[in-house]
């Protein structure tokens, strides 16, 4: 459904997204994972049809963005990472308005924006304005209006990130939910547990670059291990105490707070530290992540810079 | 069945419709959906400010027509000996037709374009970018028109106007709001603060004062009048006291061909301009 090929953004001097290339096929839930200024929202853009790219190719369900942006768009549901709902209109009148710019007539939005208050749960909200919202409630109401011309391909931007972790597990059952219907998704994060969560394969963005590419579980397989091991000594002799360890493991990573060591048996691993005589301030045994995967691609954790 | 599994949805088909036609990378016929938007917006946010500007330019006749045009007393003018009143009742016409449009043109679409961030959620749907550009330029130019047909009204009601054909500047009026409401959107697109749109009033109020409107233009030295002549609300008066009076020549046709050509060039630069703050 889209395909990009040496996709290329700059401005100016700069390179925001740098030679990309990828598929997304139907029915699949496409992740892009990476930190800030990773090029994540510009790669968004340039799929959504409302930002030229600089060289590449990109089609979009065979269509070129640079000549048929409204046609594109036409398929496209956008969720764009700051929520852009109208303040002056209530929930009703934004879902109502929204799909007017599509040219949907009254008949089919009628019915279509109820199913939509259902699936938000904003029954209740739907002659509020959007100022008196919590975040959750217009996060929501963004993704509804973002289905309301019944798209082939869902965009989300940052879905759930400034929510609280209650409006988070909301948000990603509604968001499973489509997942299960078999909707088409593409979901930028800096979040792991997003995109494990909601991404059946991701490509891991950094500066600019695709680093890796694969199913959530193939990444961990690839770049990480089974388990990790996490144990702290203070912030001054974790360099110190670091390469001592550091053999007990397949491989270790030393950030300021704290040493990583990747094992195929994390119990056991931390067992051998305490052998050798150090007694961490703390210690946590866990199964690696996508986080490990991006540490070790890039030498630096997600919620860095 | 919130989302589509197999293939395009006849929602989307409706979408895209015009997909095929020259254009179709701008336009998608639909600024009607723009303005339906507006019309919305006005009966759940914005109806007082918007009923307030049907009083202005009645002030305006009360205290000039009426209280200075006591002291003033007959004015020669149109070939015609006209009483202050209804000297100044068809050039406060077209300024409301100016000032309505003008209003929602700049300050209210700076706001969309850059605080509320309305127009990218309406590119981010089928719309294109003069669809957006045509939408608000209309429904400026309703605004600015509706104060016209109000003001006339009120001077009806105070016997000022003279002939049947005072009718015709309505059309007249719809035609000085588009243009205003396309020039002042384009000029508000390039604007990058909030502070710059004061140039606004710097221009606006001279004209207001200085158009005919209170008094002929040929009271101006002889070397002057040309350079106040071609200034846009000038020419709008001079429109529509022109049809008011029922006296039609070729001056008429010179003033709707300066309000064409306006419109065309603000509509193309704010098309042009929305693409490249939120298309590129």
């Amino acid at each position: 459904m889209i395909s990009a090929n040496g996709l290329t953004k700059r401005y100016g001097d700069f390179t925001a997204v740098d030679g990309i290339d990828f598929e997304v096929a139907r029915g699949e839930s496409f992740g892009i994972l990476g930190p800030n200024g990773a090029g994540k929202s510009t790669t968004m853009r340039m799929i959504a049809a409302t930002l030229l790219r600089t060289s590449g190719d990109l089609t979009i369900l065979g269509k070129d963005p640079s000549r048929e942006g409204p046609a594109i768009r036409a398929h496209l549901g956008v969720v764009p990472q700051q929520d852009n709902n109208d303040a002056e209109l209530t929930v009703r009148e934004n879902l109502y308005v929204y799909g007017r710019y599509f040219g949907l007539p009254r008949s089919y939005l009628k019915p279509r924006i109820e199913e939509l208050l259902a699936f938000a749960q904003l029954e209740d909200k739907r002659d509020t304005k959007i100022d008196a919202l919590s975040g959750g409630m217009k996060r929501r109401l963004t993704i509804a209006r973002g289905l309301i011309n019944d798209p082939e391909i869902l965009m989300l931007d940052e879905p759930t990130t400034g929510l609280d972790p209650q409006a988070r597990h909301i948000l990603w059952d509604r968001l499973f939910r489509l997942k299960e219907d078999g909707a088409t998704l593409v979901v930028t994060t800096h979040h792991m547990d997003e995109a494990e969560q909601l991404c059946d394969r991701l490509v891991v963005m950094d500066r600019g670059h695709v680093v890796a590419e694969g199913t959530p579980a193939s990444l961990i397989r690839e770049y990480a291990s089974k388990e990790v091991v996490e144990v702290r000594f203070g912030s001054d002799r974790n360099a110190e105490i670091a390469p001592l360890i550091a053999d007990i493991g397949e491989r270790a990573e030393i950030l300021p707070d704290r040493i990583l060591i990747y094992t195929e048996a994390g119990e056991e691993s931390l067992q051998a530290i305490v052998a050798r005589g150090f007694s961490p301030v703390t210690s946590l045994v866990r199964r690696s992540s996508l986080e490990d995967v991006f540490l070790r691609l890039t030498g630096r954790t997600l919620e860095d810079e | 069945m919130i989302t589509q599994l197999i293939a395009t949805s006849a929602a989307v088909e409706i979408a895209e419709r015009r997909g095929t036609y020259p254009g179709a990378g701008v336009y998608a016929g639909r600024p009607h959906a723009v303005m339906q938007r507006a019309f919305i917006a006005l009966k759940t946010s914005n109806m007082l400010a918007f009923l307030t500007g049907f009083v202005e330019p009645v002030l305006f006749l009360l205290a000039f027509g009426y209280g200075l045009g006591g002291l003033v007393g007959g004015i020669d003018a149109q070939g015609q000996d006209l009483s202050y009143a209804a000297f100044i009742a068809p050039a406060l016409l077209a300024s409301s037709a100016m000032n309505g449009a003008i209003f929602d043109s700049t300050y209210n679409v700076y706001f969309k374009m850059h605080y509320g961030r309305i127009y990218q959620g309406m590119l981010s749907t089928s719309l294109g970018p003069l669809d957006v550009a045509l939408g608000e330029i209309g429904w400026a130019m309703l605004r600015g028109a509706t104060y016209a047909v109000g003001f006339m009204s009120v001077t009806a009601v105070f016997g000022l106007v003279p002939t049947w054909w005072a009718l015709l500047t309505i059309p007249a009026a719809v035609l000085i709001a588009f243009a205003f409401s396309a020039i002042g959107m384009a000029f508000t697109s390039y604007m990058t603060s909030f502070q710059q749109l004061n140039w606004l009033n710097f221009w606006l109020l001279p004209m207001f004062l200085f158009s005919g409107t209170f008094f002929p233009i040929s009271s101006y030295p002889g070397w002057l009048q040309p350079v106040i002549e071609v200034t846009p609300l000038a020419q709008a008066v001079e429109m529509v006291r022109s049809i008011w009076f029922g006296q039609f020549d070729l001056g008429l046709a010179v003033n709707i061909l300066y309000f064409v050509a306006i419109s065309v060039v603000g509509a193309s630069l704010t098309t042009r301009r929305l693409t490249a703050l939120f298309l590129r």
